[in-house]
């Protein structure tokens, strides 16, 4: 029992709730939103250091202990997100700062932003299935308000097809619950671990479980993801990239969870649907990055290939896969917003997203070329830089699992990559000088203080991983061994 | 009775199928908020109908239908009333905005 647990999902409730109350007070609303989130942040950093040094952290909430109450179970994964999460939400908060506009700040930008880290964090911390779904629908219901606030013709058009495609996951997601609750009798997830180990995977389960991961996929962007280049499109570039940086993730977390905790037992069936998948997505990731001239729709398809390339290390299910999953995804977490932020201020700068009609952007912003230099060479995973690690570690993971072919699309879809970022690069950047300073549509002022924070962070993700890296290796003997998670969560209570 | 809630289950399932796939949004929300209330009733089937008495001690009954089900359901319940609310909501918005409902239409196009 840890009370700690319950902070980083209702603080940001608690202070979207008091917002509503005083809708004038952007002031207010401002300085505690950021204060909210450094504070998730620094608890989780606490609670880190306590799964470290005494392992996994359980809350049972109401003091019902499991499989009867409801709780949330803190294990290092999870906490690793909760951390990026806030961090990476502090960066795009500040960035809405200046960017987002007084119309949106009135009408509740705020309140949406903070109830969508609630669904996010209760995502990553619950213990219960049913729980997830609900978490699941918090944050998709301040994604739908976030994403059509503002009423531009496109937002309502796109809205409309997000809203739709994902109402439908959710159904399903209610089937399979549904399923798994009358072969299992439960819903705890450490519990339904427990209770399906007894029995064995049969055909039905993996069933469910491939349902399941039809499910997550769509909300991850896996292979399902038509939907997705329009719809992060269309909305302002704080809430695509804070969209990008945290909403497929959680789709992926959820889907590292339930086959590394509950659906374990047929790797050649499950994982191998999840390899095939995850190759594929990446293979058509990355002729959307490439066949596009439009920044945002270049941007999106990045974060398509992104999501494929964090299921290979698990398709893979070997340790060094799981630890390149980890590392990538955090990685990507980070990555994501960065360029996303990089390529919103690009956009305000020239007030198009058609790379054929700008150019020479480097000469009046000399800085913000080179962080998005420096971020494309993380993206695609240059060795001093961020993204190297989880690429190597992936790639041996899939290779010591045998799935060659899953390795070599990832390696190749880099390459697509790397083609993707530098057609920005080249085109917006470099070139002739075609706009003066005066004539820019918008500033950089005040957006360059986010955008520097995560490509520090980036560059130290490179650098420094020895710091982490001891978090990270317990989250992946946390995901290999499934037992550890199940102790934690029934203590010394007999399960029933 | 468990086979008859199964077909029950099934048409609204197919009905709520073929609404999502026309054109208009007003159908397609209909649809979703039938196959809503086709998955509700499935997960009360799953938890068993009818296997004992109310989940309430006392002394008269041995055996308890499970309540779990029927809690998951309320919850489903509210989290689709609101959401189909917003979908209804914002799907008039899209109505006056774009002049049309016919979803063959809102495909978006290269200069906006």
């Amino acid at each position: 029992m840890n009370n700690l647990l319950i902070w980083p999902v209702i603080l940001p409730l608690i202070a979207g709730l008091l917002f509503i109350l005083v809708p004038k007070n952007i002031r207010l609303q401002r300085t505690l939103s950021v204060v909210v989130l450094a504070v998730i942040a620094g608890i989780s950093i606490t609670i880190m250091n306590q799964i470290s040094t005494n392992g996994i952290q359980t809350l049972q909430l109401g003091g019902w202990q499991a499989p009867y109450g409801i709780g949330l179970v803190a294990d290092m994964l999870s906490m690793l997100l909760v951390l990026t999460t806030s961090i990476v939400a502090f960066c795009c908060v500040i960035f809405s700062f200046r960017t987002i506009g007084k119309e949106r700040e009135k009408y509740y930008y705020y309140p949406l932003f903070l109830f969508l880290i609630t669904g996010v964090n209760g995502s990553f911390m619950t213990g219960d299935l049913f729980n997830l779904y609900v978490f699941f629908e918090v944050l998709l219901v301040a994604s739908y308000a976030l994403i059509s606030l503002g009423g531009k013709k496109v937002q309502l058009r796109e809205t409309m097809k997000y809203v739709i495609i994902n109402i439908l996951s959710s159904a399903f997601f209610l089937v399979g619950i549904a399923y798994l609750y009358s072969v299992t009798g439960t819903l705890n997830l450490a519990h339904i671990s427990v209770r399906i180990a007894e029995a064995g995977q049969d055909g039905f389960i993996t069933t469910v479980a491939i349902l399941f991961l039809i499910v997550f996929g769509i909300k991850a962007g896996l292979f399902l993801f038509y939907w997705l280049p329009g719809s992060y499109s269309a909305p302002p570039a704080a809430v695509s990239a804070l969209f990008s940086a945290l909403l497929t993730k959680v789709g992926i977390y959820a889907i590292i969870r339930m086959f590394t905790l509950v659906f374990y037992h047929e790797p050649q069936i499950t994982h191998l649907f999840i390899g095939i998948l995850a190759a594929l997505t990446m293979i058509l990731g990355g002729i959307g990055a490439i066949a596009y001239w439009d920044i945002n729709k270049i941007l999106t398809y990045n974060v398509i290939i992104g999501a494929g390339f964090i299921l290979a290390g698990i398709a893979a299910f070997t340790t060094s896969g799981a630890l390149g999953s980890i590392y990538y995804l955090i990685h990507d977490m980070i990555i994501k917003a960065l360029i996303f932020l990089i390529g919103g201020v690009v956009v305000y700068l020239t007030g198009t997203t058609n790379l054929k009609e700008m150019s020479g952007l480097i000469r009046n912003h000399p800085y913000l070329g080179w962080m998005f230099f420096i971020a494309s060479l993380s993206l695609i995973g240059i060795p001093p830089l961020g993204g190297f690690l989880g690429k190597v570690f992936v790639t041996r993971g899939t290779f010591e699992a045998g799935y060659f072919w899953l390795g070599l699309i990832g390696l190749l879809t880099s390459l697509m990559i790397l083609y993707s970022v530098m057609k920005i690069f080249m085109n917006a950047f470099w070139g002739e000088t075609v706009l003066s300073e005066e004539e820019e549509k918008g500033t950089t002022k005040g957006v360059i203080l986010p955008i520097a924070l995560l490509t520090l962070l980036t560059i130290a993700l490179g650098l420094g991983p020895e710091f982490i890296n001891s978090y990270v290796e317990i989250a992946v003997e946390g995901l290999m061994n499934p037992q550890t998670y199940i102790d934690a969560v029934f203590a010394e209570n007999e399960i029933p | 009775m468990e086979t008859i809630m199964a077909i029950v289950i099934g048409i609204l399932f197919s009905i709520g199928t073929y609404l999502i796939l026309s054109n208009q949004m007003l159908r397609i929300i209909l649809g979703l908020s039938l196959i809503s209330h086709a998955i509700n009733l499935m997960i009360m089937v799953m938890g068993g109908l009818k296997t004992g008495g109310p989940p309430l001690l006392s002394e008269s009954f041995q055996s308890f239908t499970d309540a779990i089900p029927q809690a998951l359901i309320l919850t489903a319940i509210v989290i689709n009333f609101a959401v189909t609310a917003f979908l209804l909501v914002l799907s008039y918005r899209t109505y006056k905005k774009h002049g049309t409902d016919d979803m063959n239409q809102l495909r978006g196009n290269e200069h906006e």
